[in-house]
C-alpha cells in the first residue's frame, strides 16, 4: 500500500515541477505560448489539453500489447485526434467564445508534443494507473507553465488579471500580449528556473 | 484573381503574419534544428515542400470527401492522418530515388509530421477559404499559394535565427540563459522586428 502511495505521488509529482513539460522539457511551446495572452485562454487551454492527455494516456496504455510495435505511431495519433475532436465538439458546444479566442489552437492540440511524447515515452510501456497519473501530472504541469506565463504577460499587458483591473497606475506595456512578450517571458522563466536549480543544459 | 489579394497573402505569410515569430507555430524544430545553418536549410526546404502538397491534398479531400459526406467533424483526424501518411509515403520515395537527399532530409521528415506549422496552415486554409463548406472562388490556387509562402516564411525565420545562433556560440552569454532561454530572447527580439511589417497595407 505505501509502496502504491509512493508510486502514485512520484508519476503525479513529476510532471509539476522536477519534470515540468513546458520549462524543464520544453515541449508543447506553440499552445504555451499563442494562448497564454490572458489566464482565461491559458487555464481553458490547460484543461482541454490535460484531458486529452489523460484520456488517451489511458486508452494507449490499454492497447498497448494490442499494437503492433511497426505502426503505433500512427495508432496513437488517431486516438489522440479522436480526443481532439470530441474536446473540440465539447468546447464549441458549451464554451464558444473560449472556443473562439483560442481558434486554430484547438485543433493543433493533435500536434502537441507533450501529448505524443508521453504516449510514446510512457504510456506505451506503463499500466493503465500509472499512466492516468502521468497523464494528470503532466497536464496540470502543463496548466501551471501556461498560467504562470498567461499571468505576467495579461499583468504587464493589461494591468489585468482573468478581466479584473489590477493596476492602473502607468500605461500597460502593451508588447507583453503581443509576440514578441510571450518569447521574451518564456526565455526569461526558463532561464529563472535554470538559475534556481542550478542547472545548465550545456 | 486579384493581384491585390496575392500579394496580400504573400507579404502576409511571409512576414507580417510570420508562422514562427507571430502566430507561434512550428516552434518545436525552430528552436531544436536552428543550431547550424545547413540542416535548418535542409529542413526548411522539407517543411516547404510537404506543406505546400499537404495544402494541395488536405483542399481536395476536404472539398471531394468531407463536405459531401458531411463529415466536416473529423476534420482534424483525417487532416493528420492525411499529413502522416503522406510524409511517411515522401520518406520511402525519397530514400529509393535519392538516397544523397534523404541523408540531407531524412531525420527531418519525421518531425515534420508533428510540425504544428503543417497541420496549422492546412486548417487555416480551410477557415479562411470555405464559408459553410463551399470554397469562395480560387479557393483552391489561395489556399496553395498560403501553403507554399507559410513553408516560405518558416524558413526565412529558421534560416535568421540558425545564422544568428552560429555566431551566438562565439559570444559569453550568462550562464543560467545559456541555450534555450538566450535562443527565445533572440526570438523575441527578431519577432519585435517583424512587427515592423504590420503597417503595410494593399
Amino acid at each position: 500500500m505505501r509502496n502504491l502511495r509512493a508510486l502514485a505521488v512520484k508519476e503525479f509529482g513529476k510532471g509539476i515541477f522536477r519534470e515540468n513539460p513546458v520549462f524543464v522539457i520544453v515541449l508543447g511551446l506553440c499552445p504555451a505560448l499563442a494562448v497564454s495572452v490572458s489566464l482565461e485562454n491559458a487555464l481553458g487551454m490547460g484543461l482541454a489539453a490535460s484531458f486529452v492527455l489523460v484520456s488517451s494516456n489511458c486508452l494507449i496504455s490499454g492497447i498497448r500489447n494490442i499494437v503492433p510495435n511497426r505502426i503505433r505511431i500512427p495508432c496513437f495519433i488517431v486516438v489522440i485526434a479522436s480526443f481532439v475532436t470530441i474536446v473540440e465538439l465539447l468546447m464549441a458546444a458549451f464554451a464558444p467564445r473560449l472556443a473562439e479566442q483560442l481558434g486554430i489552437f484547438v485543433p493543433l492540440i493533435v500536434v502537441n508534443c507533450i501529448i505524443m511524447g508521453r504516449a510514446e515515452g510512457f504510456a506505451s510501456k506503463n499500466r493503465i494507473l500509472p499512466s492516468i497519473l502521468d497523464g494528470l501530472g503532466m497536464g496540470l504541469g502543463f496548466t501551471l507553465a501556461l498560467s504562470t506565463v498567461a499571468i505576467i504577460r495579461e499583468l504587464l499587458g493589461s494591468g489585468k488579471i482573468l478581466g479584473f483591473t489590477i493596476f492602473e497606475v502607468y500605461p500597460p506595456a502593451t508588447i507583453m500580449i503581443l509576440a514578441p512578450g510571450a518569447l521574451l517571458t518564456l526565455g526569461m522563466l526558463i532561464g529563472l528556473i535554470n538559475l534556481i536549480t542550478g542547472k545548465n543544459k550545456r | 484573381m486579384d493581384l491585390e489579394i496575392v500579394l496580400s497573402i504573400i507579404i502576409g505569410m511571409v512576414f507580417i503574419n510570420n508562422f514562427v515569430l507571430s502566430k507561434f507555430l512550428g516552434l518545436c524544430p525552430f528552436l531544436g534544428v536552428s543550431r547550424q545553418i545547413k540542416p535548418a536549410a535542409s529542413m526548411g526546404l522539407a517543411v516547404i515542400f510537404v506543406m505546400t502538397l499537404s495544402g494541395f491534398i488536405t483542399w481536395f479531400v476536404y472539398r471531394f470527401i468531407l463536405v459531401p459526406l458531411n463529415l466536416v467533424y473529423l476534420r482534424t483526424i483525417v487532416f493528420i492522418l492525411v499529413i502522416a501518411s503522406f510524409v511517411q509515403l515522401v520518406e520511402m520515395i525519397i530514400l529509393k530515388k535519392s538516397p544523397p537527399l534523404y541523408r540531407a532530409l531524412g531525420i527531418y521528415l519525421p518531425l515534420i509530421t508533428t510540425n504544428c506549422a503543417v497541420l496549422g496552415v492546412t486548417v487555416l486554409n480551410i477557415n479562411t477559404f470555405f464559408v459553410n463548406g463551399k470554397p469562395l472562388p480560387d479557393s483552391f490556387a489561395l489556399s496553395l499559394l498560403q501553403s507554399f509562402f507559410a513553408g516560405i516564411g518558416f524558413t526565412l525565420a529558421l534560416l535568421l535565427m540558425s545564422g544568428i545562433r552560429e555566431r551566438l556560440d562565439l559570444v559569453d552569454v550568462p550562464k543560467a540563459l545559456s541555450g534555450i532561454p538566450i535562443a527565445f530572447i533572440i526570438a523575441s527580439l527578431m519577432s519585435l522586428a517583424f512587427m515592423g511589417f504590420n503597417g503595410f497595407h494593399f
